[in-house]
């Protein structure tokens, strides 16, 4: 039967029906099965494996195997690092500077690309400034790495025809986090765009009609049809990047950094991976990594409340 | 002042063009760049000649490149791992977003399954008991390790199962009534149904696994078994690290390399421009579908 049958029927059969609600639900809980195992093996376990962030973890005796708990003296460890708060500190930079020009950039471009009226030039751009995105950090850091060095890189030699001096975009602590957000706009712009686009073209074509029959310019039109039009995506992206306050972009920092830049480019990331994976001290370096995860945590849970309550928005 | 408005209208329409093809031309010359790298004689690369056009044409860096059994080698292991991983992923996708896009009156448990895959949005255990995990069960060193850890992407999820909610449940209850069970129902009524979503996903898997590099550099022990981003990234990457700080001197006994290094990014890229016309197709409706429902 189908579950349009009317309420009364339901009622009537809801009492003998319990058994066979059971068995018609099976296929769905074999259906979830699978993916069910794998992310309790693959995210779940090591949920439970930050216990190392307490233990005096020995890889030799494994994951659950009677480990010395230590307390909070990992912690204590990593607190007690000179460089630890320059880090946070860094990741807190980087982040806030990204998040802010991947709000205004894309917006910017979105509006400006809304005003072109040729549909091949519109599409053109949009196919070359979103192109980037799908390139890998191992590609575009080889790029920018050969194209910013400052002795053989083209950029540097550009700006001396200009008369200005060479640049060391990467290796310098006063333009490497620059360096890290304008590279990011470079890869991330163009798709977030898109995006912005995508709000603007469901925007209601006879809000324009009725702006510009009361007189409204191209400009006023954009200023009180077209933002107010996308406001709801946009404060819900300003909402969701609340999540990602402490993730400075590993995959990109990781590529582009080297020890000259520390003091301005060492995020959390790579110091738990610097710590973790190449000094193998796996407590201190999980200790940095569940404190990353439990703030992320408030953050990420509290955009989503946020996002829900303003907007209803639900994953799913 | 009608006419004061076209002209000021006309002044920005020429600004506007001006500043959005200025911009994709900045986006576009770092690329060209390279590629006209990759294509020029080393005396052009290190006597600083080349701009945006190779200077003295040759192929020799790709003949080098292609040479190289490493690279072929690391070639093979990224089409492995995209096959297999986009295989796995979309497979679960399909499995996972069936029963998720059930009401809870189809599916009574449907609330807590839903719980267990969003918490992971919300938490992760990091990278060290991760790292710890995939060494202790011992799929290190093995293609699993490039291809299990990932196999669930809760992004791509939503997108399945936002699309599945679309399908027109008169077509499933057709079905049901015909004596079609669930899993009849998914794969001949759901599937086909849903194939520009699935397209969608199969492309963001395919991408996902041909650009993930990390996961190669810390489960692979042996460098031989890296997939083609970590193997270029201990070449294009690392390796102009160490020589970064170096002395111009050093710098110079290098330069011949960086048409090499050139050829090998541009070769690593071309897969992705070959399918960038299906991504572009694919993306903007994947996008609209997931993150602008609000």
């Amino acid at each position: 039967m189908s579950k349009h049958t009317p309420a009364l029927g339901n009622e009537r059969r809801r009492s003998f029906r319990f058994g066979y609600k059971t068995k018609r639900e099976m296929p769905l809980h074999f259906m979830l099965l699978p993916g069910l195992v794998l992310i309790l093996i693959f995210a779940y376990i090591p949920m439970v494996g930050v216990t190392i962030a307490f233990q005096n973890f020995i890889p030799l005796k494994g994951l659950f195997g009677g480990q010395e708990w230590v307390g909070l003296d990992n912690f204590d460890y990593v607190f007690s690092m000179p460089t630890i708060w320059q880090v946070v500190w860094n990741t807190l930079r980087i982040a806030a500077l990204k998040i802010v020009a991947g709000l205004v950039v894309p917006i910017a471009f979105a509006l400006l690309l809304n005003e072109v009226r040729n549909v091949l030039f519109k599409r053109t751009t949009q196919t070359i400034i979103y192109f980037p995105y799908f390139l890998s950090w191992i590609i575009l850091g080889g790029i920018l790495i050969d194209i910013l060095s400052p002795s053989t890189g083209i950029v540097n030699k550009f700006l001396g025809w200009l008369g200005i001096g060479p640049i060391f975009f990467l290796g310098e602590n006063a333009w490497f986090p620059y360096t890290m957000v304008v590279s990011d706009i470079w890869k991330t712009f163009g798709f977030n765009t898109i995006i912005y686009l995508a709000a603007i073209t469901s925007i209601d074509p006879s809000l324009y009609e009725a702006a510009a029959a009361d007189g409204a310019g191209r400009w006023k039109q954009t200023w009180h049809v077209t933002l107010p039009g996308m406001h709801m995506i946009i404060v819900l992206l300003m909402v969701l990047s609340l999540g990602t306050v402490l993730d400075a972009g590993f995959d990109q920092i990781f590529n582009l950094y080297s020890p000259q830049v520390y003091e301005s480019g060492d995020i959390v990331d790579t110091m738990v991976y610097r710590m973790g994976l190449q000094q193998t001290q796996f407590g201190p370096s999980t200790a940095v990594g569940l404190l990353k995860s439990l703030v992320s945590f408030l953050l990420i849970s509290t955009s989503y409340l946020i996002a829900y309550r303003l907007f209803k928005y639900r994953l799913f | 002042m009608l006419l004061r408005q076209t002209r000021g209208q006309k002044i920005f329409s020429v600004f506007n063009y001006a500043l959005l093809t200025l911009t994709a031309v900045l986006c576009l010359l770092p690329l060209i760049h390279v590629i006209a790298l990759s294509f020029s004689d080393n005396a052009a690369v290190s006597g600083g000649l080349v701009t945006l056009w190779p200077v003295r044409f040759t192929w020799e860096p790709y003949a080098y490149v292609l040479e190289r059994s490493a690279f072929w080698k690391a070639f093979g292991v990224t089409l492995q791992r995209a096959a297999l991983g986009t295989a796995v992923n979309v497979l679960l996708v399909i499995l996972l977003a069936y029963p998720l896009s059930m009401s809870g009156e189809k599916l009574r448990a449907r609330t807590l399954y839903v719980w267990i895959f969003f918490f992971t949005m919300l938490f992760n255990g990091g990278l060290i008991p991760t790292y710890i995990l995939i060494k202790e069960i011992g799929i290190m060193d093995t293609l699993w390790a490039l291809v299990l850890p990932g196999a669930v992407t809760v992004f791509n999820l939503i997108l399945m199962l936002n699309f599945f909610r679309q399908v027109p449940e008169e077509l499933e209850d057709s079905a049901m009534i015909d004596g079609a069970g669930h899993w009849r129902t998914l794969w001949q009524i759901y599937v086909p149904i849903s194939t520009p979503a699935i397209a969608t996903i199969t492309l963001f898997c395919v991408v996902g696994h041909w650009n993930a590099w990390f996961d190669g550099l810390i489960y692979m022990r042996d460098a031989a078994h890296y997939p083609l981003q970590s193997y270029l990234q201990t070449i294009v990457v690392k390796f102009d690290f160490q020589t970064m700080s170096a002395t111009d001197a050093q710098r110079l006994a290098q330069l011949n390399d960086r048409s090499v290094k050139a050829a090998q990014m541009v070769v690593a890229a071309v897969p992705i421009l070959l399918v960038y016309p299906f991504l572009q197709k694919y993306f903007v409706s994947g996008i609209k579908l997931g993150s602008v429902k609000g």
